[in-house]
């Protein structure tokens, strides 16, 4: 049988996912596929394309994974524009002049951003905002200018006006209506909005007719307004709308709408039953959607339609949206303006703290229809599930938008929603779908992100995701007890708060105030680890010796055969020829295993108990300090080269590493820290898979934070970017004392982020912008911290009573000889119990 | 009935345990509280001789140590695993006299 020829136009977002829907179809053997793209790249993140100003490196919004076209047999074509169907012969032709022929053609073509013609509108450094051309283009041109002005004040004309004020122009926007984001939002909400980012510092100009645009006294240009007023500005950015891009349609006789747009049925099928129109070219009920979850289901229903029965359907979908413009919370849901008769609405406005909140409800009150929420938009994902579902309004439906202490805050059980309640519109999940992933064993919200992909795209349905997760575990029976164990009915927090807040400098004070019992391996290391993370004390002080992990204990790691490693620390894994030679010293002397080991530094091993303090005294007499390899704890800032050696460095990587390592050398946390700064974007030190890695630029450094190696391996997010030196110490100076206080026992920075509500953009509010309040008070506690530091292994080898406390017997001076070593490599290694055996045979 | 002095009670940091070698059998030690008690210092699990390097653990009401190797729990009482009901360790009698401690060594024979 031959294969059905299949021609996608178009290599968008919705594009590549109607290619991989036929892939997830597991019948893509049977179409022979073939995509054409206009743009000079595969498909790329077009809602994220903002992001691209963070590291202006177009991979990073790529969507296509590596060999993805080979893999899947499926011919692509960049940088070749369609300019022609031929519906008769069933072929297209390209602007190269290819002719192929199709058995079925999907046409997901997208939309293209509306300038209106307005006399002067085609001057140079006049832009649109759609492409990664386009960012390059403003980037270039910003460079040279001092304002910008973007014309729409709608949803992309503020992330416009976001994008110019972050490139550093005095910003304006100018909009025709009398309102910010008019479609979205009534006239409170509107007048909310519009102080809040006239704060900012943007210029914001409403009910502004552009009659002409010509050149500037003071500016490359000027705008001139119907009402007569002026406004000069060197860059200008047209955001008006979008339109779809159905000109190859209309050229072949494609049936489309009377304003434009490629008519489509319920499975996505244009009037030629073997063309599709997917995404936002497509319109389907005299409506196009511009947001992709709607153009995501086209494609599916598309796909469906071709692979399997047709049994999927595009029924309309709803265009509720919460975002973040300019840092400030919008959020718009259903029939937000009131049309539909006989509805009625509550209002709540909160001036001083600049929050507006709306709801419209039915004529009899009994249901939801639409909502408005400026400034606030926590209450988003509670009121849009009651809306989406028709759940009962309360008798006081005004109690769901008032703050708690008004009598309101009355959040909607999720026991409430049916299974079939979307929870995640990006992805798709259903609350079914979380229900049985909880039922399949899912116990976290990260473990829930993994296996459905739900909260991992905008983020705005995580809370929800998380009520979902414990209402299900509740029923399953399995107790959500945070408690760490059976002596403290607490969390970490809790505990940390307690010793913090009620100055407690024991555990035996801790047991006494708020535990019961002796304590146990779990919460005794737990509140050592607090302790020394709020004052710092020397840990092995006799009322905290008791509380110390096995490997703190004896300030080294245990081995297998209950031998010891020790790690000397080498601060960004520099070390001088006599360093290297003094640690080669100690090792030939006490004959111990040497290593390097994946932190950049040397790890000796084999030592006895005894025999720790001793080889300390050498270490540290040849300039060593703990290494705290053992500790829950700073463990290494790995470096590259950087500027000083290497042709590519912008900055010296390896100096900033060593000042960062000696800066947090010893800061005890809820479970260990690693770093590492790289000299440049080509990343040897691989601080990207690090808790906190950092990455020079020309400009300064980036910083990431919650990278992970180990059983999970994640990529550490972009948090800031181009700070100076002082600026990026502050941060992780917060960053880690936020992590201390909040995160739960054994939890590193990856997991402590997955599972913190709102995720990285939360984090950044917090230690950026201080929306807590509470950063000058990390600060100082950090300060504290480094203030009084001591190398544990100085102060422990300085004190006869201490050191006691290492001999391998109370009453001997002899070792274990049950620690047996075998040469291997000419190194020692610990023997096996059958290597033991021998050993002992041959002595008998 | 024979006792022999092991150390002094302030060898042991409070609450917590040190391996002590008795006729060539290595015993570990714990100051639990006001308590002393004794029990093997060789961990079944591991192999290795590490029970006295664990920390105290009061498991309801039952006072133990977590092997520092692997976690399971030893009754300073009885010597039973409570991981594991087949597995216990040897228990032996000590007592503080004065500020030393001594262990009952008549049964122990050496290794
Ligand atoms: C020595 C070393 C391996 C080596 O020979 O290179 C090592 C050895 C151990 N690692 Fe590691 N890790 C070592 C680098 C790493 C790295 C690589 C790195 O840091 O660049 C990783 C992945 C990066 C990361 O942590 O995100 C790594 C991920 C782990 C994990 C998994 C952590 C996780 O979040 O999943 C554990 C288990 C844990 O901590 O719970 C672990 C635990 C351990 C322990 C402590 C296991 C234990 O409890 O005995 C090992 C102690 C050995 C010792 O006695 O010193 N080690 N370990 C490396 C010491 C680096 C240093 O200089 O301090
Ligand atoms: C700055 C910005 C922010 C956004 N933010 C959000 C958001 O927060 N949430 C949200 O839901 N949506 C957002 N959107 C909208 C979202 O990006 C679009 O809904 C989505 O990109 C639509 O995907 P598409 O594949 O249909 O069209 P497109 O992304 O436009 O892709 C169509 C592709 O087809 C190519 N093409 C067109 N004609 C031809 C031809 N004849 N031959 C070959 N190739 C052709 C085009 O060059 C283009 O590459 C945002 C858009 C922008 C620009
Ligand atoms: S990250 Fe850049 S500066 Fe550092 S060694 Fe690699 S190429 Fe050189
Ligand atoms: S709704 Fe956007 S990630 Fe779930």
């Amino acid at each position: 049988m031959s294969k059905t020829r299949v021609i996608l136009v178009g290599n968008g977002p919705v594009g590549h996912k109607f290619l991989e829907s036929i892939i997830e179809s597991g019948k893509s053997s049977e179409y022979e596929m073939t995509v054409f793209g206009e743009e000079p790249r595969a498909a790329y993140d077009r809602v994220q394309l903002t992001k691209w100003f963070e590291t202006r490196d177009a991979k990073d919004l790529n969507m296509v994974d590596e060999g993805f076209y080979e893999s899947n047999s499926i011919t692509s074509y960049l940088s070749d524009k369609i300019c022609k169907i031929d519906r008769m012969r069933k072929i297209v032709i390209s602007a190269s002049g290819l002719e192929v022929p199709y058995d079925k053609l999907i046409l997901a073509t997208g939309s293209f951003p509306f300038v209106p013609p307005v006399p002067g509108h085609d001057r140079d450094n006049c832009f649109v905002y759609r492409t990664i051309e386009d960012l390059e283009a403003i980037t270039a041109a910003a460079e040279k200018s001092t304002i910008g002005a973007v014309v729409g004040g709608g949803l992309l004309g503020l992330e416009a006006a976001k994008a110019l004020m972050d490139l550093g122009l005095k910003t304006h926007v100018v909009e025709f209506a009398p309102r910010l984001m008019a479609v979205q939002v009534d006239e409170g909400g509107g007048e909310i909005l519009r102080a809040k980012i006239e704060e900012l510092g943007v210029g914001v100009h409403t009910e502004k007719n552009t009659r002409n645009i010509g050149d500037g006294d003071t500016c490359f240009h000027k705008m001139s307004f119907a009402d007569g007023s002026e406004l000069e500005t060197d860059i200008l950015v047209f955001s008006a709308g979008i339109r779809p891009q159905d000109a190859l349609a209309r050229e072949c006789g494609i049936g489309i709408g009377a304003r434009g747009g490629i008519s489509i049925n319920n499975h996505c099928l244009t009037s030629d039953e073997d063309v599709y129109a997917i995404g936002e070219c497509a319109l389907w009920s005299n409506r196009i959607y511009g947001l992709i979850a709607p153009g995501n289901e086209m494609a599916r229903v598309a796909a469906e339609h071709i692979t399997g029965k047709g049994e999927l359907e595009f029924d309309g979908y709803d265009m509720s949206t919460k975002l973040k413009l300019m840092g400030v919370d919008v959020a718009s849901i259903g029939d937000a303006h009131g049309n539909t008769p006989d509805s009625k609405a509550y209002t709540f406005i909160d001036e001083p703290n600049e929050i507006y909140k709306k709801i419209v409800v039915s004529g009899d009150g009994k249901q939801l229809l639409g909502s408005v929420l400026i400034g606030d938009a926590d209450d988003y994902s509670n009121l849009l599930q009651i809306t989406l579902n028709n759940i009962e309004l309360p008798e006081h439906p005004d109690s769901l938008i008032l703050p708690g202490y008004a009598g309101g805050g009355s959040a909607l059980g999720v026991d409430a929603l049916p299974e079939t309640a979307m929870i995640c519109s990006c992805n798709n999940v259903t609350k079914g779908d979380l229900v049985c992933a909880v039922q399949d064993g899912a116990q976290t919200v990260a473990e829930l992100k993994s296996c459905t992909k739900a909260a991992t795209t905008c983020g705005g349905c995580t809370a929800l995701v998380g009520q979902v997760l414990n209402a299900e575990l509740e029923k399953l029976g399995v107790e959500v007890n945070t408690d760490i164990c059976e002596h403290f009915p607490y969390t970490r927090q809790d505990i940390y708060n307690l010793v913090r807040v009620g100055q407690i400098k024991s555990f035996e004070e801790l047991l006494e105030k708020h535990g019961t019992g002796q304590g146990c391996e779990i919460c005794k290391p737990l509140a050592g680890s607090v302790l020394a993370s709020c004052w710092n004390d020397y840990i092995l002080e006799d009322q905290h010796t008791q509380l110390q992990d096995t490997n703190d204990r004896f300030l080294a790691n245990m081995q297998k055969d209950g031998s010891y490693s020790i790690v000397p620390r080498m601060p960004g894994g520099e070390v001088t020829a006599d360093g290297l030679i003094a640690v080669g010293q100690v090792a030939k002397k006490y004959n111990l295993y040497t290593k390097i080991t994946g932190g950049q530094r040397v790890d000796l091993f084999g030592a006895q108990q005894h025999q720790l303090p001793q080889i300390w005294q050498e270490l540290i007499a040849a300039g060593f300090e703990s290494g705290h390899a053992y500790g829950k704890s700073l463990r290494t800032v790995k470096s590259c080269v950087g500027s000083s050696w290497c042709r590519y460095g912008v900055q010296d990587s390896i100096g900033k590493a060593i000042d960062i390592e000696n800066r947090y050398k010893g800061l005890r946390s809820p479970h260990k820290l690693k770093m590492a700064v790289s000299g440049c974007t080509r990343e040897c030190a691989e601080a990207q898979s690090k808790d906190v890695g950092i990455i020079a630029t020309e400009h300064g450094w980036n910083m990431y934070v919650c990278g992970n190696g180990g059983m999970k391996p994640r990529h550490a997010d972009l948090f800031a970017s181009d700070l100076d030196d002082e600026t990026l110490q502050k941060y992780i100076d917060r960053f880690f004392m936020f992590y201390i206080r909040s995160a739960d026992r054994l939890q590193r920075t990856a997991t402590w982020m997955d599972n913190l509500e709102g995720g990285l953009k939360y984090l950044q509010d917090v230690i950026i912008n201080d929306s807590l309040g509470i950063c000058e008070d990390l600060e100082a506690q950090m300060q504290q911290v480094i203030d009084s530091y001591q190398c544990e292994w100085k102060t422990t080898v300085e004190d006869p009573e201490k050191t006691k406390r290492f001999r391998t017997f109370v009453n001997s001076e002899q070792g274990d000889n049950n620690v047996v070593f075998v040469a291997e490599r000419e190194q020692i290694r610990p023997a096996t119990e059958n290597e033991k055996s021998e050993l002992i045979a041959k002595s008998a | 009935m024979s006792w022999e002095t092991i150390c002094k009670l302030d060898d042991i940091a409070p609450n917590t345990g040190a391996a002590a070698l008795v006729n060539g059998v290595q015993i570990a030690i714990f100051r639990a509280g006001e308590q002393l008690y004794a029990i093997s210092n060789h961990c079944p699990f591991s192999g290795a001789n590490v029970l006295a390097r664990g920390i105290l653990a009061d498991i309801n009401g039952d006072i133990c140590v977590a092997s520092p190797l692997y976690k399971q729990h030893f009754s300073l009482l009885t010597g039973q695993c409570h991981e594991d009901e087949s597995v216990k360790v040897d228990c032996y009698e000590v007592r503080l006299k004065g500020k030393e401690i001594e262990l009952q060594t008549s049964e122990l024979k050496a290794a």
